[in-house]
């Protein structure tokens, strides 16, 4: 079954044409990697997902894009219920400047949970789900800005399963960080394949093969080939996919 | 060889046009000094400080009701022009489209350039007159110098405080957006709590502003040198109590008034080291130790 399907989507910058007639469908409860070189529009296209775009002046697409079945762009969609069925990890860390625990309640509270009991058992379970847990469970009154780069991203990433979305979008989560921390990440994303669909744009060749089942890849704004994640990097069908996983460009 | 002395010259020629506004201050700050020194020795710091009564003519000089004059009007500007800037530099920084902010901010910044003597002739010829009417009295009164205070430095306060908030970096609010949050909470729960220590830079920077405002209050307070039993009162703040009597005074008045300057000066000093604490402990990190 799929999660998501992106039908006809162009998107455009006032006048640049930035995202150019994507078509992807996204399987539930699995990997899928959003691959290309930087510019290619891969980034744009996730923040789409989860209206993130409409923050940006400017901004305008056309086409659809289908949760479970529903077009997201119908006016009548919630976005702050449409951002808390599909959370979002960016590219830098960006914990609030409160504490641990703050920052994981946080989601719960704007959502209206107010239970102290409930809020922390949640705020314990997310940390162990994002595998931070055991690091940080004797100072989660400390502040957030004191932890390392790879514990502030796992930390993102608890603060958004805290509010138990379906759909994770991960922007180039480990581009900031070094070969530990993003070994520890992508370790998460194996355990939180199994309850999730995330959906993790980067420009590591082989993070996309070490994390995903099905792997897209974007040039120019466009999707020039979307496949099983081994098959592509096997044998790619598009002389330019071939290029690029081979080296040749990006 | 030219070369280097050219460099030289500019490098000497750039400390000597630095070091001079900190000559000048410090040239202000020892002449006020020796200037004020005399009522301290001859009056006492602590009768000069707490005294109540002044009366130049009978030897008396006791700034306690300004110092209290001026800390009145002072708060009481405040408490009407922080909630109302606070609000504006919301909705400037976060609500307002960039047109209506493109609009808004020098409008604003215009109030800043308008001169005091034009704050006070309006209050004189408007507030006055309307105060008087709608709340009897004569009109000349700490509201009326407060409300003339409080456009006097919405602009500072809305300024300080509006970059406060711009500055706070785009990845928290991005952050709350995607966890669900509305703009309410966002600007509620996130931007507003970070941004604290640029407004508490920006109300203290207004409160120097107001403490230091002479004309203005001149033209609209009343000027009587007393304790101030409600806001109707007249009351005479410290820098019109030197402004006032400049003119005529001679010998340990003279004096008295330098040590009212001097007991300002001691006062704005404090505010400006409480802000710049602020100031220096507002920045923000972001990305951990990795970037």
């Amino acid at each position: 079954m799929n999660r998501i399907e992106v039908e006809n989507l162009n998107g455009y910058f006032d006048d640049a044409h930035i995202l150019k007639d994507i078509n992807i469908k996204i399987p539930n409860n699995s990997v899928t990697a959003l691959i290309g070189p930087s510019g290619c529009g891969k980034s744009t296209f996730i923040r789409t997902l989860n209206r993130m775009n409409d923050l940006i002046s400017g901004f305008r697409h056309d086409g659809a894009v289908y949760l479970d079945g529903a077009d997201i762009y119908d006016p009548k969609i919630d976005v702050v219920d449409l951002r808390k069925r599909i959370g979002m990890v960016f590219q830098k860390p960006n914990p609030f400047p409160k504490s641990i625990f703050d920052n994981v309640a946080y989601g719960l509270k704007v959502h209206g949970i107010t239970e102290k009991d409930i809020i922390k058992e949640r705020v314990e379970e997310s940390l162990k789900a994002a595998a931070l847990w055991d690091e940080v469970k004797e100072k989660l009154d400390k502040s957030a800005m004191g932890l390392s780069g790879g514990q502030q991203q796992r930390l993102c990433i608890a603060r958004t399963i805290a509010i138990e979305p379906e759909v994770i979008l991960m922007d180039e989560p480990c581009s900031a960080l070094d070969p530990i921390s993003t070994t520890k990440i992508e370790d998460l994303i194996h355990k939180l394949k199994n309850d999730y669909t995330i959906i993790i744009v980067t420009h590591n060749m082989q993070q996309a093969t070490r994390v995903s089942k099905h792997t897209s890849f974007f040039l120019h704004g466009e999707i020039v080939e979307s496949n099983l994640t081994e098959r592509m990097f096997l044998e790619p069908e598009d002389k330019r996919t071939e290029d690029y996983i081979t080296g040749r460009f990006g | 060889m030219n070369k280097k002395l050219g460099e030289y010259l500019i490098e000497k020629g750039l400390f000597i046009t630095a070091i001079f506004s900190i000559i000048i201050i410090l040239l202000i700050f020892a002449f006020v000094f020796r200037e004020g020194l005399p009522i301290f020795q001859d009056f006492g710091v602590l009768n000069f400080i707490f005294g109540m009564e002044w009366a130049p003519s009978d030897g008396q000089f006791g700034v306690f009701t300004m110092i209290i004059g001026s800390l009145c009007i002072t708060l009481l500007a405040l408490i009407m022009a922080v909630p109302l800037s606070l609000l504006c530099a919301i909705f400037m920084a976060e609500i307002a489209p960039s047109g209506m902010r493109k609009i808004l901010k020098p409008v604003i910044e215009t109030l800043a350039g308008i001169p005091s003597v034009v704050y006070g002739f309006f209050g004189l010829i408007v507030m006055v007159p309307l105060i008087r009417v709608q709340f009897g009295g004569t009109g000349f009164s700490m509201l009326s110098a407060s409300i003339i205070l409080t456009v006097m430095i919405l602009p500072t306060i809305i300024s300080v405080s509006e970059d406060a908030m711009r500055s706070i970096p785009h990845e928290y609010k991005e952050a709350s957006l995607a966890l669900g949050a509305t703009q309410w909470q966002t600007i509620k729960n996130v931007i507003f709590p970070a941004s604290v220590p640029g407004i508490i830079t920006a109300i203290i920077l207004g409160m120097g502003r107001a403490i230091g405002e002479t004309l203005a209050v001149i033209m609209v307070a009343g000027n009587v040198t007393q304790i101030p039993q409600s806001i109707m009162d007249p009351v005479r703040a410290l820098t019109s109590n030197i402004a006032l009597e400049m003119g005529y005074a001679t010998g340990l008045h003279y004096n008295a008034l330098f040590g009212t300057a001097v007991v300002l000066f001691i006062m704005i000093m404090v505010l400006l080291v409480i802000a710049n604490y602020y100031h220096y402990k507002k920045k923000v990190v972001i990305g951990g130790g990795y970037l």
